[in-house]
């Protein structure tokens, strides 16, 4: 393994390694995106709890959605996203009719998702049993509850392992090569093949991915920064955005 | 006069650990009930079942005479009318001291928001806590959080209002600001149930004070008959662990 080569091939191959780049990129982040949303919906169906009032049917109806969400995550995280993409990429395609890039943001999509719902259900659990309870003192709904208290928290809480989900997707849809997925590592293996020269191709490949892992992190961490610094310091400045201030010395209308 | 609330042999269970043991209980409006009782004694459990946050295994709640329990009312709307302050604040973390007093309104009752906007910073200035509209929950200090809780639900405009130990998690520097807050409500003539420790409190504010005991009401009546003339020997002990004479 020569350095020069290494550098030569990535000068020369550039375009190859940029167009691998893009897709990677865009398959990782909709996988994440969609993948989020997807566990957003599985996680918080997961959290609600069979309740003393429930009748039978709705029992029987939060049983089942309980055992099909277990089986979605158990099989998704249970096995490789490398036999779920061709498993799948092939099951489906007589039906779907889909090119390998909609397959692949699909599978990532799904995948991601099992991992998602773990993480948005701990999140829902993390949020302190108060919270709800002072919801629904004053009236909520379970679901305006979860959907205005519990939920933005659990977020905010799991904002680290939904982070890190992007950076396990940025690496991972490699994988879907497999199903010819034109990403970083499918223009590598197809540059390294050409020239037969692997060690040095995917020295290029692996720092581009270590480039793109490590920026990610970074931008992840100042923004979970921002998350976690208080908006201001009290008592502030006494106004009040649109309204009565202090100085106006009269009390506010609309008293009970 | 018509009873707001009216309990009738209410039970409530954990597990095999019998909690309350056939409660009968009413508030009528305007009254300041004030529940004492040693730590285990059912105080917050039966206060928790007059909002439904647990559910009572046997007996009626009715209000206004309609039994919540088996009734086709509407639970959520009748936890509207019925608020609660906790022992441990529970502001909503994601929400500044404005939308915490907001929110209820607009989601719950669906007031316009600059109604309830109105109202929030009426009751907030009400519990001294106009100054601090923009701030999270996690920049006040207990007292502080406490009274924005008073004033979240007092914005509900509830007919019966709900303290379930509302200064024991406060600094002793912090508990006099709430306990002054709750008298003024209590003087403003809002009818209140109180689960306290503070028994100055409960002899001078309350209308009736209700002494629990192993999960039943062991006696009842006003302030001066159960601080000065306490019948129940059960009485008489867990008082003279508080009053020193």
């Amino acid at each position: 393994m020569s350095l020069s080569k290494i550098a030569e091939i990535a000068v020369r191959y550039w375009p190859l390694f940029w167009a691998g780049t893009k897709v990677t990129l865009l398959v990782s982040l909709t996988g994440t995106i969609v993948g989020l949303a997807i566990g957003l919906v599985v996680g918080s169906v997961r959290a609600v709890r069979v309740e003393p009032r429930d009748g039978a049917g709705t029992r029987l109806l939060k049983r089942l959605v309980h055992a099909l969400t277990s089986i979605y995550i158990e099989v998704f995280r249970g096995t490789p996203m490398m036999v779920q993409a061709v498993f799948l990429y092939y099951l489906l395609k007589p039906a779907l009719g889909w090119n390998p890039m909609v397959a692949g943001v699909c599978i990532i999509s799904v995948n991601t998702g099992a991992y998602m719902a773990e993480i948005i259900r701990a999140g829902i659990q993390s949020v302190d049993r108060g919270q709800t309870e002072a919801a629904r003192s004053i009236g909520m709904s379970a679901m305006q509850t979860m959907f205005i208290v519990v939920l933005p928290q659990a977020v905010k809480n799991s904002f680290p392992a939904i982070g890190n989900e992007f950076v396990v997707n940025i690496k991972d849809s490699s994988v879907l090569s497999a199903i010819s997925v034109t990403d970083l590592f499918f223009q590598s293996n197809g540059v390294a093949g050409s020239l037969f020269l692997y060690t040095e191709t995917m020295a290029v490949t692996a720092l581009i991915y270590l480039v793109l892992t490590f920026t990610t992190t970074r931008i992840l961490g100042a923004i979970e920064h921002r998350m976690g610094r208080p908006r201001s310091s009290f008592p502030a400045s006494q106004t009040i955005p649109g309204g009565v201030s202090p100085a106006d010395g009269v009390a506010p209308a609309g008293s009970p | 006069m018509e009873p707001i609330i009216e309990i009738r042999g209410l039970k409530k269970h954990f597990g095999q650990l019998e909690v309350l043991g056939d409660i009968q209980f009413s508030v009528a409006a305007g009254e300041v009930i004030c529940l004492i009782g040693a730590s285990g004694s059912g105080k917050s459990t039966l206060l928790r079942c007059v909002n439904l946050l647990e559910t009572p295994d046997a007996g009626e709640i009715l209000v206004h005479g309609q039994d919540i329990l088996r009734g086709k009312m509407d639970v959520n709307q009748y936890r509207a009318r019925v608020g609660m302050v906790f022992q441990s604040f529970n502001l909503f973390g994601n929400m500044d001291v404005l939308k915490n007093c907001v929110v209820g309104q607009t989601h719950v009752l669906r007031r316009d928001k600059e109604e309830a906007r109105q109202k929030a910073l009426y009751f907030l200035e009400k519990v001294g806590m106009k100054d601090f509209l923009s701030a999270a929950p996690d920049q006040l200090s207990g007292g502080q959080k406490q009274r924005v809780a008073i004033a979240r639900a007092l914005c509900m405009d509830p007919e019966v209002l709900l303290f379930d130990e509302p200064t024991s998690a406060l600094d002793p520097e912090m508990v006099g600001g709430v306990l002054e807050v709750m008298k003024g409500l209590a003087r403003d003539g809002l009818t209140m149930i109180v689960v306290t420790h503070e028994m100055a409190f409960a002899r001078e504010v309350s209308t009736r004070v209700v002494f629990m005991d192993k999960g039943v009401i062991a006696e009842e009546g006003t302030p001066e008959d159960i601080f000065q003339h306490p019948r129940n020997p059960r009485t008489r002990e867990f008082l003279s662990r508080y009053i020193r004479r």
